[in-house]
């Protein structure tokens, strides 16, 4: 396995859905290619601090105002 | 008939019951589904837009949008998903408005391959969160992913903020498989790229 067909494997490989022989041929290369093994590494903690670290606030005052203004909008219509 | 057996034996979401209900007019099951949902809304318009009165208004527009059109929804999909694209298309058509990218259409083709293809190896130690405090890390994920072409943000954001499937993020986006998967890709390798400048080992220099 070159490192481009790595690339290629990538997201299949975080999804769980790569055969068990492509498997193993992404974790035969990275053991012999440090730089994909930084790769496969880095790019799952960029996936996790995004998915762990909520990025925009959305403090209670503001989803209780939202909240309410959408239902106000909504209740001047009827389905 | 194992055929119809096996269907009702299949799992039906409880959102469908709530959408059902509003569809007869039952206001208490829409507030329901706008309670289940507005924090993910407004999530996604913020990252979407970078702007938090957009994403405010986005919010309001998607449910007053979904509850008018609420008989138009045949439960072909999940109804977060139908609710995600209307949000999506609102705040495309923002940014559209807006005029600050370039690239604001999601049938749009990004050509360039600029940032997709590692350039940075360095180990990311210690780990993140153990280098930065919390809102110095919250800066630093803002202001990367604001980087981002809106198409791959968009992409990234559904998927791995969300956690919506592939084929989920397909239908919201009107994107094929394979786009959003090509897509996903890149905008993984872009971020990984711009955020190891601020995590990569520096053995003992200074943060940048």
């Amino acid at each position: 396995m070159t490192c481009t067909e790595f690339l290629s494997k990538l997201d299949d490989y975080f999804d769980c859905k790569v055969d068990a022989d492509v498997l193993a041929e992404v974790r035969a290369h990275v053991k012999k290619c440090s730089h994909c093994e930084v790769v496969l590494d880095t790019t799952r903690k960029t996936i996790s601090i995004y998915r762990e670290n909520e990025v925009y606030e959305f403090p209670e005052e503001l989803r209780e105002r939202l909240h309410a203004a959408i239902m106000k909008k909504c209740s001047k219509v009827k389905v | 008939m194992p055929a119809i057996q096996s269907q009702a034996a299949e799992e039906v979401h409880p959102d469908v019951a709530l959408v059902a209900r509003a569809k007869q007019g039952d206001t208490a099951a829409f507030e329901q589904l706008v309670r289940q949902y507005e924090r993910q809304i407004f999530r996604v318009a913020q990252h979407i837009t970078q702007n938090r009165e957009d994403a405010e208004d986005i919010t309001q527009d998607a449910f007053f949008k979904a509850y008018e059109k609420l008989d138009q929804f045949q439960g072909n999909s999940k109804f977060s998903t139908w609710l995600v694209r209307i949000a999506v298309n609102e705040s495309l058509m923002r940014l559209r408005k807006r005029k600050t990218s370039r690239t604001v259409s999601m049938d749009e083709d990004v050509q360039t391959e600029d940032g997709s293809i590692p350039r940075d190896f360095a180990e990311w130690r210690p780990n993140p969160e153990q280098l930065y405090g919390q809102s110095e890390l919250g800066e630093i994920l803002r202001k990367t992913i604001q980087g981002l072409p809106p198409g791959f943000r968009t992409v990234f954001t559904l998927r791995d903020v969300e956690n919506l499937s592939t084929e989920e993020t397909a239908e919201a986006l009107g994107l094929s498989v394979p786009a959003v998967k090509s897509r996903l890709l890149r905008a993984r390798l872009q971020l990984r790229e711009r955020l190891s400048r601020y995590f990569r080992q520096t053995n003992g220099e200074a943060k940048p």
